[in-house]
């Protein structure tokens, strides 16, 4: 058992956990700190690929701004008490189960007989380093895939001239 | 084998011996917080246990560790207990990459004073920070008490405001030394003291000096903790060593902030006009890591300073200056730099 094996085990390990307490908690807020945990692990395993730019944004963007705002509206709408939430299960709960079943089993037939991509390499190695960091990602995106940047840019521009548009409509 | 082990002992000392370093500074913050206020308002400060009130740090320990401890009826007894932590573990993550110190060479082995010198360092900054809010909401959640829940809720929206503008002033200070780096950042500013970053980033400088202090909450961007209106805010229900907790964290945030700024815009450990010798030994070293805490300590003063001289923004004022004024600013602040470089051909242009 080399290091990488033991690192990969323990993020993996822990991100399985988490992924599960985030769907069987009762109170939304625990559901998600341990989202969170679940984006830091995410975090580890690009580092482990080599993708440190990637692993940044992953805690900045994920970690630190979306799940606040998550945090925030879950805080706002004060959902007094979680446990009255319990009860016998709906016909939702029900569909959900079946079909994260049948996703399950289709994704365990698509891989299966297929060769894994094992586990990554730690250290990757200089190319991969490379390939990862803000200097090689930033030469790619503005070199050869300037379009799909620039249109990625516009639709992110239109999102945030739509939400302006939509908070301040006039009430009527 | 051998040097995986000669590495992994190198960091330790290195770690250990920067985190008593910092654990002391900090502990000493508090005190010289109080005797600074004292000074501001004219009367002496703590001057009762020790020499100059020196031991006042050891008696505010002991007192902690005596206080009852308080759980809140219908608190959430898990994150309420947990909270803090989350503050003083984003705070001290921080240390992990501020370069505290030049490099040496003891016993013909290359020291580094820096636990981690990635090529990422800028952003695992802004990412630890952007993670402090976590403590402070789950902390005013977890009391369940209106004044703590607003506290959170004001401090959630005042770190994600101000984040924007801190990471516009350092996208600006990225385009001039080309690298994330924290110590390629340190290593372009020595040389003639004109070289630090904060005379060629005047308004980038100006920015990020507001944001640090709306991210660190402290006066006059302490909202969260506001005692006029939200008695004590997100800690209202905390007692005893939890409390101390979370004023620990607090203060580590705020030294290792004006570390950055030192590290950023004020040349970190570089003395100006000296460079390194070609064999630097552990004098060097230790004289690098005596700069830039000097650096340091002017800048928690700066921070005491302001604490002590201003009054508390409205919080329709705190947001207007986020969003209005200092990230149209900042966005201002890239073009030009980024208009300066393409004519003089930067350090980022290859």
């Amino acid at each position: 058992m080399d290091a990488q094996t033991i690192v990969f085990a323990i993020l993996a390990l822990i991100s399985l956990f988490s992924g599960i307490m985030v769907v069987t908690r009762k109170n939304p807020v625990h559901s998600i700190l341990f989202l969170v945990l679940m984006f830091f692990c995410f975090a580890g395993f690009y580092v482990m690929l080599g993708a440190t730019f990637l692993a940044a944004i992953q805690v900045l963007v994920y970690a630190g701004a979306i799940m606040v705002l998550f945090l925030f509206v879950v805080m706002m709408l004060n959902l007094r008490d979680p446990e009255a939430l319990e009860g016998g299960t709906s016909f939702f709960q029900t569909l959900g189960f079946v079909v994260a079943i049948g996703f399950g089993i289709v994704l365990l037939a698509f891989l299966a007989g297929k060769p894994g991509p094992g586990v990554p390499t730690f250290p990757p190695g200089e190319a991969a380093y490379a390939l990862g960091d803000a200097k090689s990602l930033g030469q790619e995106l503005f070199h050869n895939y300037v379009f799909p940047f620039e249109i990625a840019g516009i639709l992110l521009l239109a999102a945030v001239i739509g939400a302006v548009a939509l908070a301040k409509r006039e009430r009527v | 084998m051998n040097e995986i082990g000669a590495f992994i002992i190198e960091k330790s000392a290195v770690g250990v011996f920067v985190f008593i370093v910092l654990l002391t500074i900090v502990a000493y913050a508090t005190l010289g917080e109080r005797k600074i206020a004292g000074f501001f308002q004219d009367r002496h400060g703590p001057n009762r246990a020790g020499p100059w009130g020196l031991l006042q740090v050891v008696a505010d320990g002991v007192k902690f560790f005596m206080k009852e401890e308080f759980n809140p009826d219908r608190a959430n007894k898990v994150l309420f207990i947990i909270a803090p932590t989350f503050t003083f573990m984003a705070a001290g993550f921080l240390m992990a990459v501020i370069p505290f110190g030049d490099r040496m060479i003891i016993g013909g082995r290359e020291v580094l004073l820096q636990l981690a010198d990635i090529n990422i360092g800028i952003l695992y900054i802004l990412a630890i920070g952007s993670l402090g809010v976590y403590g402070i909401i789950t902390g005013g959640w977890a009391s369940n008490n209106k004044y703590s829940l607003m506290g959170g809720l004001r401090s959630s929206s005042q770190m994600i405001s101000y984040e924007i503008a801190m990471g516009l002033a350092i996208v600006a200070l990225i385009l001039d030394h080309g690298s994330f780096s924290l110590r390629d950042i340190v290593l372009n500013q020595t040389g003639p003291i004109w070289n630090w970053s904060v005379f060629t980033h005047p308004i980038g400088f100006l920015i990020f000096l507001v944001a640090t202090f709306a991210e660190a909450s402290r006066v006059p961007f302490d909202l969260p903790e506001a005692e006029n209106e939200i008695v004590a805010g997100y800690h209202t229900e905390y007692s005893a060593m939890k409390f101390g907790l979370f004023m620990f964290g607090e203060y580590v945030h705020m030294t290792l902030a004006s570390g950055l700024i030192a590290t950023l815009y004020f040349g970190g450990w570089s003395i100006p006009f000296v460079a390194t010798p070609a064999e630097p030994g552990i004098f060097w070293g230790l004289l690098t890591f005596g700069v830039f805490w000097a650096k340091t300590l002017f800048f928690m003063f700066v921070f005491m300073w302001v604490r002590w001289t201003l009054p508390r923004f409205r919080y329709d004022q705190l947001m207007n200056l986020g969003w209005k004024r200092l990230i149209p600013l900042g966005l201002l602040n890239i073009f030009v730099m980024a208009l300066i470089l393409l004519w003089t051909g930067g350090a980022g242009m290859d």
